[in-house]
Formats: structure tokens, sequence, C-alpha cells
């Protein structure tokens, strides 16, 4: 049986005017209208787009112009969180077609590495961002802003810098668990609570550039610099071990994103290109080559809908294995 | 004179005086009375008595009774008394002489009739009551006194040819019984009957002769019938031989005394029927030592003589000549006359494909056979001839026997010569190559599991290769189940074919940015993205190609592959082919005169004439100013709107032919738009400087010489030129060239140049208008038809006979439109 050709975008979404560095889809689900997508732009700006008008429906400032890495909702209503290179993250509320900064951190570090949040409770909810020192990761308790801990390597590790986090929490207990990527290709599995590290593999030569965990199936993949993605999982002494590499084409790998129901994950490659895997075989599902420059983030929405953010200011949103 | 004697003298003829009257009664009971001669009643008569009747009268009694017989004379008695009793007499009587008689008196029976039919359903009876079985038997019995070989002779004659005769005489009325497919197979039981008769005389003591039997069986095959017979005899044997020291002495006796022109016959039906060597041995014996005749057929005939045998037959006979060590001699034997006839160069290039690959079977399995000592005390021999092979076959213009020439010189070399590097070719493995690879690592049974006899299958030999490739299947599958293991069925992987690498440099934008690029750059991925682009520059520019064209061709003819670039011979040839055709008369000229020139490399050579062909094809194809352009390079990205496209057009068009309403519906499509063929203007470029000095040797290239392999491509190009100048104006002048070529270069010795001339003559056929043809070359056809006609006749080569008889075609087709012209 012949392959089919590569599918091309349900549809695409310009006007950010500048690359495109954060996606995020909200809403929906809960019955509060219609899903909106939100993208973070190089030159600072929040767009907040609706998915069936296929328009921005506002522009949120708060970055001073500096480009946003990161953009994530808050379980809870309707509030937004936006890491910027301005070394601040935000706190929006976006609640009636509100669209006011209502608190702000203050970052110490100025690398690329993105937040990471676990909600605790209502209204509780734990932040993970990169610390002072270069190879720190500060651990925030919200919204009071109270630092938790800093997680510091031991001092002959030399992990170098944090570039990504995954704070998430196990079924059976209720203690945060931070993965996090690091720049000599290493992730490493910290026990939040105890600030010790209690697993960690290195999985690349290059620094890891994005990584995303299945929790239910204690396994995760990351992607690094280098020409493969790495598959690993976390058994139940709770040590990572590598299962697998995907080579792939083209080297670098800047965002990987597992489907919230855990059938196919998505990368978004230097090399212009988004890549397919079915999540449990790493089977090559599709190469999307669309997007005429770096594809920077990835996002996936609880339906399935996909969407990529590239530098060249697009935002192609596509429709792959629909759910059924 | 003996008074008993003359007793029995009297009561037949008493009794054929009764036969005449009209008293059933009476009949009856003389009939009876005489079958006491025949020692079956209660009160038989005298054995000596017996013997007289047997011996003397009883021929003539039965010709009599024959004579008699006719519809009243059979219901002289009611309920078929007397045909009973008449019948008993032939089937119960000596069977030679009555089936002589039968035999006889249905032959001479003239046209259809009651006695006829009446004859050959006693025939039939005498069939089913396995009456055949005694005709042999007693031939068995009686070699010692008075066999009279002229009796012998037409019993045999007449046993084997029953059905034959009794067809002549019956036409279609013919009984079931006698056809030859039942008949045969009945005397192949019939056989086993008789032998087993033999064998128990033996065991008693007694002294019997297979020879007669030798002789039905021998003859049987020389009618062709060994499938039917040997289907029945074979198997029976193969069954009985099994352990029994004797009957396996009885069937060797058998086949050896079969006379020696039937021994072909019979071994190759026994080698096609046997299941395998060790049966075949059980079967034969050391018959190959005794008899020079069968020498003869086993070790030349069906190997050098013939190439019909299956690989099957191949593997018993070689088998069979490896299961003894008397005969193991014979086999090295074999196996250095095959790598010799292998390795001559005039047998590479005088008999056809099949026989070489049969030859090549061959060799693999008698090198299979042999042992490591056997071979080495012959190792010089054998390495000489196949290396002779392996050079001519390398030699050769035609990839299959090259192919042929590496597998066995791959396998052979590492078995003869086991210590020295092994020899290893490149090869696209094929359905052959495979099964020859098979061949070479199937291990004979020979022994362990020579008693598991005729059910081990030869072709055995490939089952271990498949099975770890099954069992790697699942290895996809991830360690551990999980119940949410999805099926991979709703993730069917979309097309992924366009994943390439990313390349940083640019493309350049111009054709002399190309040239430049080509011949200078030192950067790499800017060469190649130069190389990529330059086609559909080409298209894109063609005033800007024009005036690089030849520089560009240049470039082009001598770029090398310095780096590895998927697809490098392909990119280079549609940019030639590319310049060639935005710039014919230039370009082709400077292609073929290149193609003369010195110093160039073979690949070149023919490199210059697929340009030349892919150009001239693209220049004659109708209509392509419209579309020309669109054959560039496929675009990087791809564009979404193109799949779209014909969805909508499609709904669009559906739905205004459901609106408009039609008076006659004409043809929907229009042809293809009308134009002038390009290449008209161009065709004596691309031809006549190539057909020109084809005769010239030059010091590094010689087309008569060893560059036969570019002559024949030269051969097929042109003729693909002669073919693509349809409907031009030179194509005339063109085809008497041709012509001409064909006849200097007609007996060729290598196919493939045969066959590019063969194809030419067919596309002059084709090409140049017939009226010409006949007007401008009537002597050139004749000779073509004279020299046709023999190829198609005797070319070993089968592509060879088959273009030949096209082109015969071709040419009768001709003949076929112009005669109505001459005969309105």
């Amino acid at each position: 049986m012949a392959a089919p050709p590569p599918p091309d975008p349900q549809f695409v979404l310009r006007g950010t005017q500048s690359a495109v560095h954060a996606l995020h889809f909200c809403g929906g689900a809960q019955g509060q209208g219609h899903p909106l997508l939100l993208s973070g732009s190089l030159s600072g700006l929040v767009h907040i787009w609706s998915l069936q008008t296929r328009r921005a429906v506002a522009t949120l400032d708060g970055h001073e112009g500096q480009c946003v890495t990161w953009l994530q909702t808050l379980p809870q209503g309707h509030q937004l969180l936006s890491q910027g290179r301005d070394l601040k993250l935000c706190l929006w509320d976006l609640a009636e077609g509100r669209n006011a900064v209502v608190d702000s951190v203050r970052l110490e570090s100025i690398g690329f590495c993105r937040g990471s949040v676990l909600a605790r409770g209502h209204q509780h909810w734990t932040l993970a961002v990169p610390g002072r020192g270069s190879d720190e990761v500060q651990i925030l308790e919200m919204p009071s802003k109270t630092s938790v801990c800093t997680l510091k390597p031991e001092a002959d590790a030399k992990p170098g810098m944090p570039m990504c986090l995954e704070l998430w929490q196990a079924n059976s207990s209720p203690r945060p668990l931070l993965l996090a990527g690091y720049e000599d290709g290493s992730v490493a599995l910290w026990d939040v609570s105890e600030r010790k590290v209690c697993s960690r593999i290195a999985c690349h030569t290059e620094p890891v550039m994005a990584l995303d965990f299945d929790s239910q199936k204690a396994r995760g993949v990351s992607g690094s610099a280098e020409k493969a993605l790495a598959v690993w999982s976390l058994d139940e002494q709770q040590a990572l071990q590598a299962l697998r590499t995907q080579e792939l084409t083209n080297p670098g790998i800047a965002d990987v994103k597992i489907r919230p129901d855990r059938k196919i994950l998505a990368t978004a490659g230097w090399d212009h290109r988004i890549r397919v895997f079915h999540w449990w075989t790493m089977k090559p599902l599709a190469v999307l080559a669309f997007h005429s420059a770096t594809v920077h983030c990835v996002a996936f929405a609880t339906d399935g809908l996909l969407a990529a953010g590239s530098r060249d200011q697009r935002i192609s949103v596509w429709s792959l294995y629909p759910r059924t | 004179m003996d008074p008993a004697l003359s007793a029995v003298r009297l009561s037949v003829r008493e009794a054929v005086h009764t036969l005449s009257s009209e008293d059933g009664g009476r009949i009856f009971s003389t009939l009876g009375s005489l079958k006491r001669y025949l020692g079956q009643t209660e009160n038989p008569a005298l054995p000596g008595e017996q013997e007289e009747f047997a011996r003397v009268h009883f021929s003539a009694f039965l010709r009599c009774l024959v004579s008699k017989l006719s519809p009243d004379w059979l219901e002289l008695l009611p309920d078929g008394q007397l045909e009973e009793l008449w019948a008993s007499f032939f089937l119960e009587g000596p069977a030679d002489q009555a089936f002589l008689v039968l035999m006889e008196s249905i032959e001479g029976t003239a046209g259809p009739s009651f006695r006829l039919m009446k004859m050959a359903q006693l025939l039939a009876r005498f069939l089913s009551a396995g009456r055949m079985a005694a005709v042999l038997e007693g031939q068995c019995w009686q070699h010692t006194e008075s066999a009279s070989p002229l009796l012998q002779e037409m019993l045999l004659i007449r046993v084997v040819g029953l059905p034959d005769r009794l067809g002549n005489r019956l036409q279609r009325e013919s009984l079931a019984v006698f056809l030859p497919q039942n008949y045969f197979p009945l005397l192949g039981e019939e056989i086993v009957r008789v032998l087993q008769a033999v064998v128990d005389s033996l065991r008693g003591g007694l002294d019997c002769s297979v020879s007669f039997v030798s002789q039905v069986l021998g003859k049987a095959c020389v009618h062709g019938r060994q499938k039917e017979i040997l289907g029945v005899l074979v198997p029976r044997l193969t069954a009985l031989t099994q352990g029994s020291c004797l009957w396996q002495r009885v069937c060797w006796r058998l086949v050896e005394r079969v006379p020696d022109r039937a021994m072909e016959a019979v071994l190759t039906g026994l080698v096609e029927a046997a299941p395998g060597p060790e049966v075949l041995s059980r079967l034969l014996g050391n018959l190959v030592m005794n008899s020079r005749k069968a020498q003869f057929v086993l070790t030349q005939k069906l190997l050098f003589l013939q190439y019909r045998c299956t690989t099957p037959m191949l593997q018993s006979l070689l088998g069979y000549l490896a299961t003894d060590s008397q005969r193991r001699p014979l086999l090295v034997q074999a196996l250095k006359e095959l790598l010799e006839t292998w390795g001559s160069s005039s047998a590479v290039r005088h008999t056809p494909l099949p026989q070489q690959r049969y030859v090549s079977k061959a060799v693999l399995i008698c090198l299979v056979h042999l042992g490591d000592a056997e071979l080495h005390d012959s190792r010089d021999e054998l390495l000489a001839s196949l290396m002779a092979g392996v050079k001519c076959r390398l030699d050769s213009s035609l990839p299959p026997v090259r192919r042929l020439g590496m597998v066995v010189a791959e396998v052979a070399s590492t078995r003869i010569h086991p210590e020295g590097p092994p020899l290893r070719f490149q090869y696209e493995e094929d359905e052959l190559s495979r099964e020859m690879l098979a061949l070479a690592t199937s291990r004979p049974a020979a022994d362990g599991s020579l008693e598991t006899g005729p059910s081990v299958p030869p072709v055995a030999a490939d089952t271990p290769d498949k099975e770890p490739e099954e069992s790697d299947i699942p290895q996809p599958r991830p360690d551990g189940s999980d119940s949410e293991l999805d099926s991979d069925d709703e993730f069917v992987p979309y097309d992924m074919s366009g994943d390439q690498e990313l390349k940083s440099s640019k493309a350049p934008m111009y054709v002399r940015d190309c040239v430049e690029a080509l011949t200078t750059s030192e950067n790499w991925e800017r060469w190649e993205a130069a190389l990529r682009a330059l086609e559909g520059l080409v298209f894109r520019s063609p005033a800007a190609t024009r005036e690089v064209s030849v520089e560009l061709a240049k470039v082009l003819l001598h770029l090398e592959e310095k780096t590895s670039v998927a697809g490098f011979e392909g990119l280079r040839q549609r940019a030639l082919v590319a310049v060639t055709v935005t710039d014919p008369a230039r370009v082709a000229k400077y292609l073929t005169s290149q193609f003369y020139a010195l110093n160039y490399s073979l690949r070149q050579r023919m490199d210059i004439l697929d340009v030349l062909t892919l150009a001239a094809q693209e220049l004659s194809r109708p209509g392509r100013l419209g579309r020309a352009p669109q054959r560039g390079s496929p675009g990087p990205a791809s564009q979404p709107s193109s799949a779209v496209a014909p969805t909508w057009r499609a709904v669009v068009e559906e739905r205004i032919r459901s609106k408009t309403r039609r008076f006659s519906k004409g043809s929907a499509g229009r042809g293809p738009a009308a134009g002038p063929n390009e290449f008209n203007s161009v065709a004596g470029y691309f031809f006549f400087p190539l057909i020109q000095h084809f005769d010239r040797p030059l010091v590094t290239f010689d087309l008569l010489g060893d560059d036969q392999l570019v002559l024949g491509r030269l051969a097929h190009t042109l003729g693909a030129l002669m073919y693509l100048a349809v409907n031009t104006t030179v194509a005339v002048p063109m085809g008497k060239a041709l012509l001409e070529f064909v006849w200097a270069l007609r007996f060729h010795g290598d196919a493939y140049v045969r066959r590019g001339l063969l194809s030419a003559v067919s596309s002059v056929l084709l090409s140049v208008p017939a009226e010409r043809l006949l007007a401008d070359l009537p002597d050139e056809l004749l000779e073509a038809r004279a020299w046709l006609a023999d190829v198609a006749e005797k070319d070993p080569d089968e592509d060879c006979r088959l273009l030949a008889v096209k082109a015969l075609l071709l040419l009768e087709k001709l003949k076929d439109k112009l005669l109505p012209l001459s005969f309105p």
C-alpha cells in the first residue's frame, strides 16, 4: 500500500509580525467559550487567537519587547503565566476580557530555560524556574512567591545550565518531582522535597533542548541539538533508564510534546520540519514540511489539534490522526 | 507317431469340424472337452498332451474360433454360454499365443464390425484379467529353450504398440483401457507383478531372465511413454527395493538389459521419476560403470548435449554419481568437463542463456557433492577453467551472463580454493542468483538422511533462511505488553520521502552561476546545490542557456562525482539532456564529436549516447512546448494549494455538467494539440556524426574490437534516433545509412550488438515511409529480410530471435500495406 502524501495544515495563523517562540492552547474543554491559542513572539507580544474565527482576539504586551519563551495557563480560572527574556514572569488575569498583569516574578537567569508549573490544590501551585546560579533550579510556592528551595547539583556533577524543566507528581505520592534537562545532555530527576537527585542519565551529547514526560506510562522523551530523540523510562526505584534513541534526518529539536491522549508525539525541528511519531513504538508517522524557517515550538490541544510556531512568523495548525 | 499326440490332433480336428455345425449343444460339449487340454478342468489331460496342444494346435484352434465368431453363432445357445466358453479359451490358454491371435485378428478385421468389437472387448478383458503379466512372464522362463527371437520381436512390437494399433483399427470406438495414458500404467503394474514373480522364483532357486521385460520397458520409453510407465513403476520399485538386496539386483538387471538404443530414454525417464539420488542409486546400481552407453548418457548427454533437465533432476543425477565411491571419479571428471565448458569463451558466445544456466547449476551441484580432498587433487585445472570462464563472462555485455559468472565464481572459488582470499562481486540479487546460491549451500542429503527416503524434497534448502526473518517481524514491538497497545492500523504513516537533509547554502539563481559553481567551487554544498538547480534553471531561461550551452555541456560531461551525492548520475544526465534540448544543434554537434574523441572513458561515451537519445525523445515529444518547464526539480516545500485545486475544480465541473443540457454528446476529451516535430530540423546533427566513424579505431577506443558494449549501445541509440525521426524529412537518408551500418555488422559475435542491430532494422521499417523504402532501398530490404530470416531461425540468443521475428512481421505488414496500392 502506498503511503498517503504528507498532509497540509488545517489552517495557518499569520500576523504575529515576528518569530513565534511559545504556543499554548487553552480553554474549550471547560465549556467556557471556544478554545483559544496563545502565542508568544520574539517581539514580546502575546497573541490570543480564536480558533473559531482564526483571528487574533487580543494582544498582551508585558515583556518590554523581549522574547516570550513560555506560556502556560493555570488550571483554575483565566490566569496566564508568561515568561519573557526581560527576566520577568508575568501572571495575567484574562477573565471576562481583562488582560492585565496581576503579578510578576523576578527571574534571575537569562537563559532560554522554560519554567514549569504544577498545580497543588485550589489556588496553590508550585513553580520551577531557572535559578540565580547558572546550574540552579529555583522552586517557588505560588501565589505567595515564597522560594521553597533551590536545587543545586552536587559540586562534582557539573551538568551545566538547566535547559528544560518538567514538574510532575506521581499518582501514588504527593511529593513533587522535577525532571530537568541539562546543558551536558543529561536528564536528571529531582525529588523536590528532599532536594536531591534521584537519578540521572546521559541521553545526549549535546544540550537537552526539550523534554516531555508521560507520567502514566512513566516514560519520557527528550530532544537535543543532535540528530536523535532519546526515550527513557522511570522504574519503581525512581531510576531513569534509557530505552532507545530515534535517529532523525537533521539535527536539532527545539521542542517536543506528547499529545494529551498519549498516542503520538510531535517535535519542532531546526530543520523547519515538524515530525510526528507514534508515542509507544516511536514509529515515524509524518514529516510536516510547511515552515520555511526553524520551528520553535509545538503544542497540542486537548482535542488533539497540533500547532507549531516558527521563525517564519507563521503558526500552522494541523489535525492529524484525530482522536476517535 | 506318438499315439497320445495324434489323439490330440484328432480331437482338435474333430472340434474344428464340429464348430462349423449348427448344433449349439454339440459345439458346447466339444469345446468343453477340448478345455481339458488347458488343464483347468477336474480331469485334465496328460501333461504331454497339454503341451502338445499348447505348442502345435492352440494358435490354429484360436484362429478357427475367431473365424467362427458371428452373432448367429453365439446365439446357438442361450444366455451367452457359448460366448463365455469361447472367451475362456483366450483367457485361460497360453497367454502369448492368445495375445498374438487376438492382435492379429483385430488387425486383420477390416473396418468396424461385430467381430471387431467383440475381439476388442475380449482384449480388454484379457488385459483387465492381468493376462499381460502372463505374456511377459512367459518370456522370462523361455529364455533357455526355444526363445525364438522372431516371436519375441513380434510380441514386443505388439505389446508396446497395442495402443497405436488398437487406435488405428477402432478409431473413435476405442476403449478407455487402450488409450496410452491408461494402458502404459497398466503395463507398469504388470511389469511389477512379473518382477515379483521373478523375485519369487529366484528365491526358490529357479533361473530366469528379465531381458524381455527390459525390452518392453525400453521400447515403451522410446515411444515417449516414460511418464506413464515409470510413473507407476518407480514408486513401486522404490518401495520394493528398500531393504531387499534381491529386489535391487533384479532392478539393476532390468535396467542393464535395456537395449542400448533405448537406454537414453529409460535413463532420462528414471532420472526424472526418481525422487532423489539415493533412490536413483538403488534403482540403477553401478550401471554407469558397467554400461558404456549408460555412462555416455548420464555423464555426457544429459549434462552437455541437452539442457532440459530440471534442477531436481540434475540433483538426482549428480547425487547418484556421488553416492558410491566407485562412481565418484566420474563425478570429478564431470565437474572438470563442466567447468571446461563453462570456461570456454566460444561456449559463452554461442550457447543460449538457459544452457549456460544449466551448466552453471550442474557445476554448483557437483561442488556441493565433492569433498575438499577430491577438489584439491585437480585444483589447478579447475581454477584455470573457472578463471577463464569468469573473465569471458564478465566481458559479456549481457547482464544475466555477467551475473551468472559472478555467482558461480564466488561459490566455486570458495570451494576450490578455500584458503585464498574470497572472491566477492557486487550484483543485484534476483530469483536466479538466489536459487543458485541455495543450490550451493544445500548440503546433499548424503549421510544421515539417506534412509529417510524419497520424502525429502530437494527445495528445502532455502527454508532456514526465512525463519529468522519471520521472527524478526514482531521485534519492533516494545518490551512489555500494555493493554493500551494500539493497533497500528489507525496510525498509517504518511509519505516521508521528502525528508532529506537540509542544505545550508543557497542554490544559484542563474545558469552562469551554476557553471561557475560547478567548475571552480570548492564548497561542496554549493556545488551540489548548483547541480540540483541546473535542470530547472536551464528550462526556465533558455536564452541564457544558449549563450553558454556548449561550455555547460562540456562541464557536465567532464563532471566527476567528487562527493557522494545521492542521485548524481541522474542529476547530471537530466541537466545534460536539458541543455541539449534547449540548444540541440550546437550541443549535439559537440557531443557527437566528443563521442569519437580521444581520452574519454567508456562510461562517458555511453553517457553521451544516453543523453542524445533522451534529448531526441524530448524534442520529438508532441506538445512538449506546453509543459516543458514543469520538469524541473521538485519544489522544496509542498504547495498546500496544489492538492486542493483538483478537488474544487472537479466539484465545479460536476456542478456545471449537472446544470447544462446538451443536445448531442461529442467526444469529451480533445486529442493532444498537433505541432511540428522539433526533432525534424536537428535529427541530422544527432545521427550522422555518430554513424560515420564507427569503423575507425582509436588508440583508446576500438568499437569493433574490445569495446563491443559501447558498440551495442551505439546500435541501440541509432535505432532509437531513427525511430524518433519518424515523419521527418531526413528519415530516408537516415534509414539508408542505418541499413548500411547494420549490414556491415550483421554477423557480430556479441548478442547485445545484434539485438541493437535488429531493433535498428525495426525502427527503420517503422520510421521510413513505406513507398520510399520500396523505391529507394529495395536491395537493402531484400538483404535485410534474408538476414532476419536467418537470425530468426538460427541465432543462439533468444531475444535476438524474438527481435528478428518482430522485424519480419513489420516487413510483412509493410508488404500488406503496399499490395493494395499496386493491385487496386
